[in-house]
C-alpha cells in the first residue's frame, strides 16, 4: 500500500482530518526548504504538497507567484525538487509527499524519465495544475503503472459530468478547490464546498480534500469538517515571504516559523 | 516546398483542438467549463446566417472592409524582382488586423450575456481594438498590460484610457505579453461568471486558436479573390510576421490548399537568433505548454520559458499559435527571422518609398519580403500582409534617433 492510502487509513481510524501545507521548493534558498518540510511534519502535517516553481504560475495568487519568483531565482528546478525528496526520504519514510507544479517542466524533462526518477526519489502522487483528464491520459497511464497517484483538482465550475470523469481517473485523494479563483483568494463559500463535496463523495471512494482561500485555523476546520481534509498553501508561504523580505538566511528560522502555523492549525483541527 | 495533398486544412483542429501534436486545452479545471461554454456558443453561431450577417455587417461599415490591395510600384521598382502588392490591414478601424478578431468575439460576449470583457495586450493593438468593441457594446473592459509594454507603447495605453479601458500594469516576471497573459488569465478564473476573455492572438486554450484563426481569415479570402480580380492569379508567395500569429494565420490559412503558394511567417530575430536575444520559437525553441496549448516555445533546459528580446512589443512573446507549430512541422508554411536592424531599415524605406508607415511588428514582414522579391521573377507576385500602421512606434523610433517629441 503506498504512503497516501496508508495515512488516510490511519487518519479515519484515528477520526483526525488530514493537514496538508504547501512549500515551493526553493523559496526563498535551496538549504531552507528541507528543515522546513520536516518542521511540517514535526507540528503536525500529514501529506507535504512540494510546489516546483515554474516561471509561469498561471494558477496562483500573488503570494504563491513571488515564491515561484524567488526559487527561480536561485535556480531551484525539477530536478532539485526530485533531489529534495529523496534527501528527505533519508529520514521520513512515512510521510507522503506530492509534487505539485505545471506541465512545461515534466514535459521537458519527459515523462517517463520523470516517472523513473519520482519514483527513486520517493515522490507518492503528482498534481499537475494545467494538465486536466482530456490532456493527461497518456501522463495517467505511465503514472499509475509505477504506483504513482496522480491527484486531480476538481472546480466549483466542474459540471457533474466532469467530477465523474475526474473521479475515474483520480488517484490519491480528490483536491477540492474550494473558489472560483487563485490559490490564497478570499471568498471561501461553505454551502457550496458542502453541497460539491457530498457530490464528489457519491462518486468514488477516494477521500476528498478542500484547498485554496484557507487562511486561519478557522477556515481549515470549517472544510475539514467537510470533507477529508485541508490544504494550506498562501499562509504558510506568506510567512516564508515575510521573512525573506527581511533578508533572513537562517533555515531554522523559517522551520520554526512555519511549525507555529501548522500546530495551530493541527489543533483547530483537532478540537 | 513540400506539397501535402492528402491534408485537409478545413478539418484541423480535430474536435478537441489539435493541430497535430499541437494545440489542445492545458488550464487549470476551474477554467473548462468557461471553455466549454465558449465553444458550444461558437458552434451554435459560426454557421447562423443572422450572425455572419451582423459580423458581415460590422466589417463593411465599422471596419471599414474590404481593406485594399495594394500594389506597391516603387517599392517594388526599388527593391528590383517580384512584384510587391500590400494587404492594407493598417487602414482598418484602430489601424491593425487585431479588430477583425475582437469584432467577432464581442459579439459572441454579447451572446453570453456576460457583461465585462478582458484581455491581454503586447503593443496595444489588441487592447485598443477590444476598447473600441468593448466601447460600441456598453461593455466593461480591463486590459492587462505588462509593465515594460506600457512604457513602449504610451500612445496606445492612451487610446484604451479614452475608450473608456481599465489598463492593468501587469509587474510580474519579465512584465511583457506572456505575463499580461498570466494576468488575464487568474482575472478570468477568478470571474468567470461574468467575464468573457477576448484572446487577441491564436494561441491559448481550445477554441481560441481555432476561433480566432476564422475570424482574421476574412484577410486571406479577401487577398485571394482582390489577387484573382487584379492579377488574373494567385499570389507566388505570402508574407507576414509571426508573434502570436494571428495576422499570419488570417492571411495563410485560404491559401494553405494552393499548392502553388509558397508561405513565409516571419519571426523576430531580435538581436540574431545566434545571441539567443530573440523571439523566435519556431526557429529556435521546442515544443511545450503554456497558456492553455501546447506549441513551439522558447524555453531553458528546465522547462521554465524564458525571457524574449524584440524591438517590437506585439512580437515579444515566447510562443506562437499552435497551427504554426503544426504547420512548420508538415512543412507547409517557412518561419524565417528579421533581426531589429533589419526590421528598423524597412520601417524607414517603406515610409519613405510608399508614404505607408508600417508597424514595428509588419516591419519585420516588409523587410523579409525585400529579401525575397529579390530572388523571385518580375513577372512573380509577392503579398505582405501590411498587418498594422507605425503611428504607435514614432516615439520607439524617435528614441532611437535620439529625438524628444
Amino acid at each position: 500500500m503506498n504512503r497516501i492510502k496508508q495515512r488516510f487509513e490511519s487518519l479515519r481510524q484515528q477520526g483526525r482530518k488530514a493537514l496538508i501545507p504547501y512549500v515551493v521548493l526553493g523559496d526563498p534558498a535551496k538549504d531552507v526548504t528541507l528543515p522546513v518540510m520536516h518542521a511540517l511534519v514535526e507540528s503536525g502535517a500529514d501529506i507535504i504538497e512540494l510546489g516546483v516553481p515554474f516561471s509561469d504560475p498561471s494558477a496562483e495568487g500573488p503570494v504563491i507567484q513571488k515564491a515561484h519568483e524567488r526559487a527561480l531565482s536561485n535556480g531551484s528546478s525539477l530536478r532539485d525538487a526530485l533531489a529534495l525528496v529523496k534527501q528527505f526520504r533519508e529520514t521520513d519514510s512515512v510521510t507522503p509527499v506530492l509534487l505539485m507544479g505545471y506541465a512545461n517542466p515534466i514535459e521537458r524533462m519527459g515523462y517517463e524519465s520523470f516517472v523513473e526518477k519520482a519514483i527513486e526519489s520517493g515522490v507518492d502522487a503528482v498534481l499537475t495544475v494545467d494538465l486536466p483528464p482530456e490532456e493527461a491520459e497518456e501522463f495517467n497511464e505511465q503514472l499509475k503503472e509505477a504506483g504513482l497517484e496522480n491527484i486531480f483538482l476538481i472546480a466549483p465550475t466542474s459540471t457533474h459530468e466532469r467530477q465523474k470523469m475526474v473521479a475515474n481517473m483520480a488517484g490519491g485523494f480528490i483536491y477540492y478547490v474550494s473558489l472560483k479563483g487563485v490559490t490564497g483568494a478570499g471568498h471561501l463559500d461553505l454551502d457550496s464546498v458542502r453541497a460539491n463535496v457530498t457530490h464528489i463523495r457519491s462518486l468514488t471512494e477516494l477521500p476528498v480534500c478542500v484547498g485554496f482561500g484557507i487562511k486561519d485555523g478557522a477556515s481549515a476546520r470549517a472544510v475539514a469538517e467537510l470533507s477529508d481534509g485541508a490544504v494550506v498553501g498562501s499562509v504558510v508561504v506568506n510567512q516564508i515571504a515575510e521573512l525573506a523580505e527581511k533578508g533572513e538566511a537562517d533555515p531554522a528560522i523559517y522551520a520554526k516559523a512555519v511549525s507555529a502555523i501548522i500546530a495551530d492549525m493541527r489543533k483547530a483541527l483537532d478540537s | 516546398m513540400n506539397s501535402n495533398k492528402s491534408v485537409d486544412y478545413s478539418q484541423v483542429p480535430d474536435a478537441r483542438g489539435h493541430f497535430g501534436p499541437y494545440g489542445g486545452r492545458f488550464v487549470s479545471e476551474t477554467l473548462i467549463s468557461a471553455l466549454d461554454e465558449l465553444e458550444a456558443i461558437y458552434r451554435k453561431l459560426k454557421d447562423d446566417p443572422e450572425f455572419q450577417a451582423q459580423i458581415d455587417y460590422d466589417l463593411a461599415h465599422y471596419v471599414g472592409r474590404p481593406s485594399p490591395l495594394y500594389f506597391a510600384e516603387r517599392w517594388t521598382r526599388e527593391t528590383g524582382g517580384a512584384q510587391l502588392y500590400l494587404k492594407r490591414e493598417d487602414l482598418n478601424h484602430t489601424g491593425a488586423h487585431k479588430i477583425n478578431n475582437t469584432i467577432g468575439q464581442a459579439l459572441l460576449a454579447k451572446h453570453t450575456g456576460k457583461k465585462r470583457v478582458i484581455a491581454e495586450t503586447g503593443a496595444g493593438q489588441h487592447g485598443v481594438a477590444t476598447a473600441t468593441v468593448a466601447a460600441r457594446l456598453g461593455l466593461e473592459c480591463h486590459v492587462f498590460m505588462g509593465e515594460e509594454d506600457i512604457h513602449r507603447q504610451s500612445l496606445n495605453v492612451y487610446r484604451m484610457k479614452l475608450l473608456g479601458a481599465t489598463v492593468i500594469p501587469v509587474t510580474s516576471g519579465s512584465k511583457t505579453l506572456k505575463d499580461a497573459m498570466n494576468e488575464a488569465m487568474r482575472d478570468w478564473v477568478t470571474n468567470v461568471d461574468n467575464t468573457f476573455y477576448i484572446i487577441g492572438t491564436c494561441a491559448g486554450p481550445h477554441p481560441y486558436p481555432e476561433l480566432v484563426r476564422n475570424f482574421q481569415s476574412v484577410i486571406g479570402r479577401e487577398a485571394r479573390q482582390q489577387s484573382l480580380d487584379q492579377t488574373g492569379k494567385l499570389p507566388d508567395a505570402l508574407v507576414a510576421c509571426v508573434g502570436g500569429g494571428s495576422n499570419a494565420i488570417g492571411l495563410f490559412h485560404p491559401f494553405l490548399a494552393d499548392d502553388s503558394v509558397a508561405m513565409y511567417g516571419v519571426e523576430a530575430g531580435g538581436f540574431g537568433l545566434e545571441t539567443g536575444k530573440h523571439a523566435a520559437p519556431l526557429n529556435d525553441g521546442i515544443p511545450g505548454i503554456l497558456h492553455g496549448n501546447r506549441t513551439y516555445l522558447m524555453e531553458d533546459e528546465n522547462g521554465q520559458i524564458i525571457e524574449t528580446h524584440s524591438i517590437s512589443a506585439g512580437l515579444d512573446y515566447p510562443g506562437v499559435g499552435p497551427e504554426h507549430s503544426w504547420l512548420k512541422d508538415i512543412g507547409r508554411v517557412n518561419y524565417v527571422t528579421i533581426n531589429d536592424d533589419e526590421a528598423m531599415a524597412a520601417f524607414r524605406s517603406l515610409t519613405k518609398v510608399e508614404g505607408i508607415m508600417p508597424a514595428l511588428e509588419t516591419s519585420h514582414a516588409v523587410a523579409y519580403a525585400e529579401k525575397l522579391a529579390r530572388e523571385m521573377d518580375p513577372d512573380q507576385i509577392v503579398i505582405v500582409n501590411l498587418s498594422g500602421r507605425g503611428d504607435k512606434d514614432i516615439l520607439t523610433v524617435a528614441e532611437i534617433d535620439g529625438i524628444t517629441v
